[in-house]
């Protein structure tokens, strides 16, 4: 019972670690992958003595300039509501990951404990839940700030993000179908057999629309280029104009831990998790039935906790490459694009789904 | 473990359930209410209902609570505006009422702990699996019901259109 807690609270601890300093890497790796594609250097200047590291350091220099900078709350703001607010965006973000399931069950000593924070029967359920509460951190950042123009940012953002909502949800519904389970742990295991005895059963082989419906609802409740304009910031004003210090920074982190997040469900979602290709528990079962190649237990663990963080990774930098291609909608064609063709394209997919998982079962 | 956790929702949610009504500010009572939400979801989940439960979240706190914080948002009240309300009359009335209330719902409670439930009790299979045999008439009633409310509001938006 005391060792079943440790072990959760250490999975825990390792998920939040990992996440949070991936995200806080993203926003280098975001600086250096605009630079690269624009032509330029990027960041190079943080130094200590001689030491650069590539700009890695201006991770540390903007954690210390975010802190130390005057944390200010506007006139006539309501004071809770604005203080509240960057913790209710930043929250979503930070709980979502624990249905994600990041490996196959570990066995040591003859205890099983399966690489996931926690094995929810609703797992995809709960993470629509607990995304659903994301729109509160706009909302009340635009409200609480007593500015018109943040109000205005903050509906912008809030009516977008219910509206890719709907399409998001519907994008998933199915992969429920065809692996039959809400459960993430039990659409990865699925997604490791086989189609036709060499193609990997992964959710884009299943559902390439609903996948890239999926991706593109995730950048929009992302609020990333190109459904950026909830903030726009380069022209227009968004909801967290009056915030200053760590309060924006935890807006900040918040879009980047989201980031990972989207990663990790396209992942989970749509690429097969820690599935390696024909990588079994007791090691490879090459196709056509060309012979097994045994690998030991851990061995074999190593080898997908390592893929699902590789695929994690290879979608965040995907996401930078979208951020910085393609540039921003006007509000009309986002609500357009939302309600009339991803919404209805979603319900199609759907009953498509649904006709031939009932002729195939 | 579960009984810390009962307290922490209940203390948590009936503070929450009371500050709605005795706070001034409307945004402040809405986002109380979303706490008391927030705490339902957790006694379904610790009634070993998880599906309830983040029905519960998505439902309430995820979508109608938003609802209510756009008009809020949209009516953009100020607290100095807000009258005070009722005078000594409606707090006496309002107070015998929920006494009324209180005594009308607590007899029914069970004096007896339940026993565990099922393993699949409150999963999404089973919970699916009661809403389409036994209970399939009032699911596809309040379907026709929702799909009133959408086109309701799809003409009330035209019509403010033309």
């Amino acid at each position: 019972m005391f060792l079943d807690f440790v072990i959760v609270l250490i999975k825990a601890g390792v998920v939040l670690f990992a996440l949070l300093n991936l995200a806080a890497l993203l926003t280098w790796a975001e600086r250096k992958q605009s630079a690269f594609m624009q032509d330029r250097i990027g960041p190079n200047r943080a130094n200590v003595g001689s030491i650069t590291a590539g700009g890695l350091l201006h991770i540390m220099a903007d954690g210390i300039k975010m802190i130390a900078k005057e944390d200010f709350i506007p006139e006539g703001a309501h004071r809770v509501l604005h203080t509240l607010a960057p913790a209710a965006a930043l929250f979503p973000a930070l709980v979502v990951f624990a249905v994600i399931p990041f490996g196959d069950v570990l066995v040591i000593g003859g205890k099983e404990i399966p690489l996931q924070v926690a094995n929810l029967n609703v797992g995809i359920l709960y993470i629509f839940s607990i995304a659903s509460l994301a729109v509160y951190g706009t909302m009340l950042a635009g409200w609480a700030s007593n500015n018109n123009y943040s109000l205005l940012g903050g509906l912008r953002a809030s009516s977008q993000m219910i509206s890719y909502e709907v399409s998001m949800g519907l994008s998933i519904l199915g992969i429920l179908m065809i692996y039959q389970s809400a459960q993430l742990d039990v659409i990865v295991r699925e997604q490791g057999q086989l189609l036709l005895g060499f193609i990997p059963k992964w959710g884009v082989v299943l559902q390439p629309v609903g996948f890239f419906l999926f991706l593109a609802a995730a950048v929009a409740e992302n609020k990333r280029t190109p459904f950026d304009l909830p903030e726009g910031e380069s022209e227009i004003i968004g909801y967290f104009v009056e915030y200053s210090s760590m309060k924006f920074g935890m807006f900040f982190l918040a879009e980047f831990v989201e980031v990972v997040i989207v990663a990790g469900l396209v992942t989970t979602l749509f690429f097969g998790g820690w599935q390696f290709p024909y990588l079994q528990a007791d090691g490879f079962h090459w196709p056509f039935e060309a012979g097994v190649w045994h690998l030991p237990h851990l061995l074999v663990t190593l080898i997908q906790v390592g893929t699902f963080c590789i695929k994690v990774l290879l979608w965040c930098w995907i996401l930078l490459l979208v951020r910085w291609s393609l540039p921003r909608f006007r509000y009309d064609q986002v609500m357009r694009l939302g309600w009339k063709m991803m919404l209805p394209l979603a319900l199609a997919n759907l009953l498509v789904t649904a006709v031939i998982v009932l002729l195939v079962t | 473990m579960e009984t810390f956790l009962f307290w922490i929702f209940a203390i948590v949610g009936v503070g929450g359930g009371i500050m709605v009504v005795f706070h001034r500010n409307p945004m402040s009572s809405a986002i109380y209410l979303v706490v008391t939400m927030l705490c339902l979801a957790g006694f379904y989940a610790l009634l070993a209902g998880p599906f309830v439960a983040v029905i519960q979240v998505l439902v309430y706190a995820g979508a109608v609570m938003v609802l209510i914080l756009f008009v809020i948002m949209m009516l953009n009240l100020r607290e100095e505006t807000l009258q005070r309300e009722g005078g000594m009359a409606t707090w006496i009335l309002a107070g015998l009422i929920g006494l009324v209330l209180v005594v009308a719902v607590l007899p029914p409670f069970p004096r007896t702990p339940a026993g565990t439930p099922p393993p699949e009790f409150g999963t999404i299979e089973a919970v699916g699996n009661k809403l389409f045999t036994m209970y399939m008439l009032p699911f596809e009633l309040t379907s026709v019901l929702l799909l009133i409310g959408i086109i309701g509001a799809v003409i009330l938006a035209k019509r403010r259109m033309l």
